[in-house]
């Protein structure tokens, strides 16, 4: 079975604090299964690493198991709020088989 | 009083889509104004994306945001577009000659047949951070904006950001201020590099403070900020204050347009697909802000629809004028337009 047919899933509490489980495809962005799924997140500017809309927290246990954000990604963030440490932009996370089950939450976002 | 511009089309957005429509329009000799509440044209496309390459224009295989915007605006110089730019287009009015009547946020008029909505995700505005209250103290102690330098001497200021308006202003209002103190989650920034040079010059002299961390809560009343709490890693700290100007770029929202009287479904416009005209007669959508049936949100669609708006705007624009279907390559009458050599 190619890794495309495989039942692949994320974890994602929305701002109210409800969990939601999603089918994850592999090639996919983070940020492109939870605007799939119609979670509210803005992701305005579509994946170009160029608004921060698109926020979220990573689970403690599975922030290890990412790339580590790059230069532009970090810079991007300046424009976050409530940014940690286990912060990153979703549409720079690109979803992979290894990190099927993971766990995050979305950030707060400009009213 | 302000005269009355009139023209044959009012385009609300100077973004790629907007500044396409100029060209289609301008083969049918139909003038132009566009409105913008960016300081230049492109959209998104320079606000957001001006080094990033686009790969999907049909006949550039690749382009910067900035190169297609650059592109437009060579293509469509013939026909002498007029831009009004750092406005809203704030308000439209139908006029007893039916024709429309907009004005922006900066009192400007301008009446036309046709108005086009090229205004893709909304009109961008500042970020409002997500602090609790914090609406309460816009416009007396949160500004997202600088107009005027004055109005903050001798105010005790915190700014918060890491980019270059955050930077600039920390530089330029410490003189003027009582108390800057600049407030950002990291010590690195992606400012110009001499600003934080000077920025942190300053701290190391005493004249402003920085602190790491981010706001937290807002302290006062009846909006009249009195302190924040930061956030930093060390704990919590309280900082005495009596304006707040957060720097965190922008965002898109619709605005004034969803009081236009146009139908709306989730902050979009939906148009019919022979016209890509709106719920009133002589109101377009195209672009991003439009909705049908099968949209795609790519620029190349908004050309599209922007070719087929303009033959409509002729019809209204024109009604006893003969539209005829011509090809740039060909037709002498649309090189002369173009002021192409022969």
């Amino acid at each position: 079975m190619s890794d495309e047919e495989e039942d692949f899933r994320i974890f994602v509490t929305d701002r109210d604090g409800q969990e939601h489980e999603l089918q994850a495809l592999v090639g996919w962005r983070v940020m492109e299964i939870i605007r799939d799924h119609g979670l509210a997140i803005k992701a305005e500017c579509g994946g170009a690493c160029s608004c921060a809309t698109c926020h979220v927290y990573i689970d403690d246990n599975w922030i290890d198991n990412l790339y580590p954000a790059n230069d532009e990604e970090t810079d991007m963030l300046d424009e976050a709020f409530d940014v940690e440490d286990n912060s990153r932009l979703s549409c720079q996370v690109l979803f992979t088989p290894e990190l099927n089950g993971i766990k995050l939450k979305l950030a707060p976002e400009a009213a | 009083m302000i005269e009355t511009k009139k023209t044959d089309v009012i385009i609300i957005g100077a973004g790629p889509v907007g500044l396409f429509a100029v060209f289609e329009l301008g083969l049918l000799d139909l003038k132009c104004h566009l409105v913008d509440i960016l300081d230049r044209p492109g959209g998104q496309c320079t606000e957001l994306f001006p080094e990033k390459p686009i790969y999907d224009i049909p006949g550039l295989p690749v382009v910067t945001g900035q190169g297609l915007i650059d592109n437009l605006l060579d293509q469509i110089k013939p026909f002498d577009p007029i831009f009004h730019h750092n406005q809203l287009a704030e308000s439209l009015q139908k006029l007893d000659n039916n024709n429309w009547l907009l004005t922006t946020s900066d009192g400007v008029k301008i009446e036309a047949p046709v108005v086009v909505v090229a205004a893709g995700g909304g009109s961008f505005t500042p970020k409002r951070p997500p602090i609790a209250g914090i609406e309460e103290y816009e416009g007396t102690s949160v500004f997202y904006s600088v107009r005027q330098m004055e109005n903050f001497r001798h105010k005790k200021l915190l700014i918060a950001g890491g980019g270059d308006s955050a930077l600039d202003w920390t530089v330029n209002l410490q003189p003027v201020a009582d108390q800057v103190t600049l407030v950002h989650r990291r010590d690195q920034f992606r400012a110009a590099p001499d600003s934080v040079k000077k920025m942190f010059g300053l701290r190391d002299e005493g004249k402003i403070n920085f602190e790491m961390g981010q706001v937290k809560e807002l302290h006062g009343q009846n909006g009249q900020l009195e302190g924040v709490t930061i956030k930093t890693k060390e704990g919590d700290v309280q900082v005495e204050c009596d304006c707040l100007l957060p720097f965190f770029g922008l965002t898109m929202k619709l605005g004034p347009i969803a009081n236009f009287g146009l139908n709306l479904n989730e902050n979009l416009i939906p148009v019919d697909t022979e016209k890509f005209e709106t719920s009133e007669k002589g109101i377009f959508a195209i672009g991003d802000i439009n909705h049908y049936p099968g949209k795609l949100k790519l620029i190349l669609s908004g050309f599209h629809e922007g070719a087929l708006m303009a033959q409509e705007a002729f019809r209204i624009c024109r009604p006893d004028g003969k539209l005829v279907f011509r090809y740039t390559t060909s037709s002498t009458d649309l090189h002369k337009k173009l002021n192409a050599a022969e």
